[in-house]
């Protein structure tokens, strides 16, 4: 295994242990969130985003370089409309299946087989997308 | 997700004909993410339901969903009882428009919320306020309705 894939492999390990121990990838734990009924969702990413930025400024800093030896640049997102669009049907499907992508595989890799449904459903919706792209308004 | 599109079934489509070997890493970090689950899933799974708000829990029971151990109810998501059009349009409309918006949206919780966010791009704010806003929508006034209550 190339050594990039092994780092991406073990990361992978370290955030999906994390998400699920977190109760990250639970659908009861979303629908508390969204009837703002409990905190610990909010508190998941008001720690979040602070280490994220926290890691990036470090990076940043210390003028760390990617694995291919390039400096690490962080592209800025040019606004379209499909994040309008594309953010509030990604809402309906969160809010009723309690996932995003990433949970998805860590809701089939703890044993819930159901969720290989919901995986095979939004593989359909990325290849719709994809197919769609050129006549969607963005 | 669009790797995977990309390598199964390409279709001539401009946006799934690059060269995903370049980016092969992705896949092992979803089957990382598989590992992940079993790990904190199965070998350190709790015995107990994880512990919800009592209004959660009130709100859930209202739904017809008991506080149980999982992540997942079992009302919804289980064989048996996927084969009515309201629970099929929860787990399969939902998942298709996981994957399709957040392909549309240009990234997900992750990606706009947390990396978004914390690199103070506006654009990923406007992402994260709207399907959030969605998302509460969704979970107070559709989820009943397709759940009849």
């Amino acid at each position: 295994m190339k050594k990039r894939n092994l780092l991406f492999f073990l990361i992978g390990i370290l955030f999906g242990t994390t998400l699920m121990k977190a109760d990250a990838v639970s659908w009861f734990r979303m629908q508390e969130m969204f009837r703002f009924q409990g905190f610990q969702m909010f508190g998941i990413f008001m720690t979040a985003i602070p280490t994220a930025a926290l890691g990036i400024f470090i990076l940043k800093k210390m003028k760390i370089k990617s694995l291919d030896g390039e400096p690490i640049h962080i592209m800025k997102k040019q606004f379209n409309w499909g994040y309008v669009y594309g953010s509030i049907l990604f809402g309906v499907g969160w809010g009723l299946t309690g996932a995003c992508p990433g949970p998805i595989y860590v809701q089939i890799g703890s044993g819930v087989s159901i969720a290989i449904v919901t995986l095979l459903s939004a593989l359909a919706g990325t290849w719709v997308y994809s197919y769609l792209k050129p006549r969607l308004p963005h | 997700m669009r790797q995977i599109c990309a390598i199964c079934l390409p279709a001539n489509i401009p946006f799934l004909k690059y060269n995903w070997k370049n980016q092969s890493w992705n896949l092992f970090f979803a089957a990382g993410l598989l590992i992940g689950g079993l790990i904190g899933g199965v070998a350190l799974q709790p015995v107990e339901p994880m512990p919800l708000s009592a209004a959660t829990i009130e709100s859930l029971n209202a739904l017809g969903i008991a506080k149980q151990p999982g992540i997942l109810p079992v009302e919804i998501f289980s064989w048996a009882n996927l084969l009515t059009w309201q629970h099929l349009l929860i787990v399969v409309g939902g998942g298709f428009l996981v994957g399709f918006g957040t392909r549309y949206a240009g990234g997900c919780t992750s990606g706009h919320g947390i990396a978004g966010l914390s690199t103070m791009q506006w654009p990923s704010l406007v992402a994260v306020i709207l399907f959030f806003a969605s998302g509460i929508f969704t979970a107070n006034f559709i989820l009943p309705l397709l759940l009849n209550k």
